[in-house]
């Protein structure tokens, strides 16, 4: 009896489980679908073109090269290394991301030859005059947000997305909380709406031009639009190239240098 | 030599299609203005000065393998000794999984602090070049260097020696008596020709980063013996141990290099510590502000060749992070034995795409005579402009 009792306590706690999942529950999975469906890249390079562009319309272009190496168990290991403007060409950024911890960060001065350890606690700082805050373009950890399932709707091109709300749990974060639109069928992120610290809506970022490499997604094209500034910063990929062979010895102290 | 020899005929003997080599640079026009009158006979008020550094790289093997070429000429209207040409870099490096190795003429930097460069000591400071001592000589050098789990062991074999740059009789920002740069004068039988050595073991611990450096050879800067009315360089040799160390926490970063300086008479010791704290996103754009503090101690006192014996540094760093790079540094040097005490501000701007302006001015006031090296100076203030084109 006392069997039977035990035996239907746990299946009704197993549907239950089944039926009334949580939308934390529900959102934190969807997150960890869409890092599962990321993971095993190994490493890639690409060339990223970033266009900004002021109320008035007027545009600056930075050309920058991106090394990124995937780390199974912690944050991913990169390299961005700037071609243009030219007064800072050579310059480079090393930076070993982490889940909550904050990431570490150098930077090479290649006129100096200097490698300066920088803190990384200007998160919401925004990246070389751009719309894009530092926070935005680091390693996305499922660890680094809480998540809220909101709802599934169409996304265009005939995708449909799920939309998830995720909190920043990370210190010193720009925003209460972003909302994502990501597609059910290959995780890849369209849409992300930002909040600030006020939760208005300030930013949306849109990315588009997906295509595969070697098994993973990648877009062609970021665009983040400021609400509250009227400034928009475009991000042009090119070049992705998936396990080219970069190894820990290329993501040090004395790599950076090497430019 | 043999290095730079080695280095050349590798870039002659590479298959070199046109195309796989980079080409970048800057040309560079720059005014000088000191406001008061000259202390020494024979000294220029400023005036006008064109520089132009262009650079040749190519790299190969996803970046392990590289050949870089880094010529630089300066052009003083005013001071024969500015009027200078180096070569910043002409080097080969190649690296493995567990090994770097670099051959030619190279720039290195070792250091954490702001206000001084105490343990940086692989190559000769440009003085001409500028007066904050940041211009540096290229060095002829062989370097290997080991990599370790989040550290590295460097060691340097350096074969000749750079002498000094010195302002002219016609320069400003130079000691009362001219320093003979023609006639210099050393320890070592070798003079120029003696090969230094120097070990370095760096380490990233956590939130630490820590260096430790062995160097023994000639020393960067001189002793002077006044001849008539010259000053003639005399370069020892010293050993030289050094540390530094950096903790960076989410706001504050903690510095402290450290020396300690040994020659056939005579040693001393010598340090800089202290922090800087950023106040990140004071305004709605996000800039930065960053309030920083050193104190600098030498154990030779007064004797010191550097004029930072018991003196603080105490300075600001502004970063706008706009779309221009607006940046500005303000700081004051000020002397706890007397009352000697500098002030400089260094702000940079691009405008467009290629043009960079940098402003630069400085003042030395109240100096002690007792304070020679500043004391000397102390007509020297300065305003700087420099517009440079990169390309």
């Amino acid at each position: 009896m006392k069997t039977i009792t035990a035996l239907a306590v746990s299946l009704s706690l197993i549907t239950a489980s089944a039926f009334a999942e949580t939308s934390q529950e529900k959102g934190l999975g969807i997150a960890k679908a869409a890092d599962a469906r990321d993971t095993g890249f190994q490493d890639f390079t690409a060339d990223m073109q970033m266009i900004l562009k002021n109320r008035a319309g007027k545009t600056s272009t930075r050309s920058i090269r991106i090394k990124t190496l995937e780390v199974l168990g912690d944050g991913d290991k990169s390299m961005s290394l700037f071609d243009t403007p030219a007064d800072i060409k050579g310059t480079t950024m090393l930076t070993y991301s982490h889940g909550l911890k904050p990431d570490d960060q150098w930077l090479y001065l290649p006129a100096l030859k200097r490698v300066k350890r920088i803190n990384s606690r200007n998160k919401s700082g925004p990246f070389m005059g751009s719309e894009f805050a530092f926070e935005d373009l680091g390693s996305q950890e499922v660890e680094k947000y809480r998540y809220n399932y909101l709802r599934d709707e169409p996304c265009g091109q005939g995708w449909t997305c799920h939309v998830i709300e995720r909190k920043p749990a990370y210190q010193y974060s720009g925003y209460t909380r972003q909302v994502v639109w990501i597609d059910n069928k290959e995780y890849r992120p369209t849409k992300i709406e930002f909040y600030d610290r006020k939760n208005s809506k300030l930013k949306t970022l849109v990315s588009s031009g997906y295509r595969e490499y070697a098994g993973y997604w990648r877009p062609a094209r970021m665009q983040m639009d400021n609400h509250q500034t009227g400034k928009s910063t475009t991000l042009n990929w090119n070049n992705y190239t998936f396990k080219v062979g970069l190894r820990a010895s290329d993501f040090n102290k004395n790599a950076i240098k090497r430019r | 030599m043999k290095a730079l020899m080695l280095v050349l005929s590798a870039m002659v003997a590479m298959p070199l299609a046109a195309n796989d080599i980079e080409v970048s640079g800057n040309v560079g026009v720059e005014a000088r203005y000191f406001p008061q009158d000259a202390l020494y006979p024979g000294q220029e008020d400023g005036g006008l000065s064109l520089s132009i550094q262009p650079e040749f790289r190519r790299q190969w093997d996803n970046g392990r393998k590289s050949l870089t070429f880094i010529p630089f000429y300066r052009w003083d209207e005013k001071d024969d000794e500015r009027s200078h040409g180096d070569i910043r870099q002409l080097d080969f490096t190649m690296a493995s999984d567990n090994w770097e190795f670099q051959a030619g003429v190279g720039k290195v930097f070792w250091g954490v602090t702001e206000s001084q460069h105490l343990v940086d000591i692989i190559n000769q400071t440009d003085t001409v070049e500028n007066f904050d001592g940041e211009d540096k000589l290229g060095q002829p050098m062989l370097r290997m260097t080991r990599f370790l789990e989040n550290g590295s062991i460097g060691l340097f074999v350096l074969p000749y020696f750079r002498e000094r740059t010195f302002s002219g009789a016609e320069g400003r920002l130079r000691s009362p008596l001219v320093v003979d740069t023609d006639n210099a004068t050393y320890e070592s039988a070798d003079e120029e020709q003696h090969v230094d050595v120097a070990l370095r073991w760096e380490q990233t611990l956590d939130s630490v980063d820590l260096g430790l450096s062995y160097f023994d050879g000639t020393a960067r800067d001189p002793e002077f013996n006044q001849v008539g009315s010259t000053l003639v360089p005399y370069y020892r040799q010293i050993q030289q141990l050094g540390l530094d160390l950096q903790y960076t926490g989410d706001a504050w970063l903690w510095k402290l290099e450290a020396l300690r300086r040994e020659n056939a008479d005579t040693g001393y010791n010598a340090a800089v510590g202290g922090f800087e704290y950023t106040f990140a996103g004071i305004t709605e754009t996000g800039a930065d502000l960053g309030a920083i503090a050193e104190y600098h101690v030498d154990s030779r006192d007064e004797l010191a060749t550097s004029p930072l014996q018991n003196d603080v540094f105490l300075g600001a760093r502004l970063a706008l992070n706009d779309a221009e790079s607006t940046e500005l540094l303000a700081g004051t040097i000020l002397d706890l034995d007397n009352s000697s005490k500098s002030f400089r501000v260094e702000a940079s701007r691009r405008f467009g795409d290629n043009v960079k302006v940098n402003l630069e001015a400085q003042v030395i006031t109240d100096t002690d005579a007792e304070d020679a090296i500043l004391h000397g100076l102390r007509n020297d203030d300065l305003i700087q402009l420099e517009i440079q084109r990169y390309f």
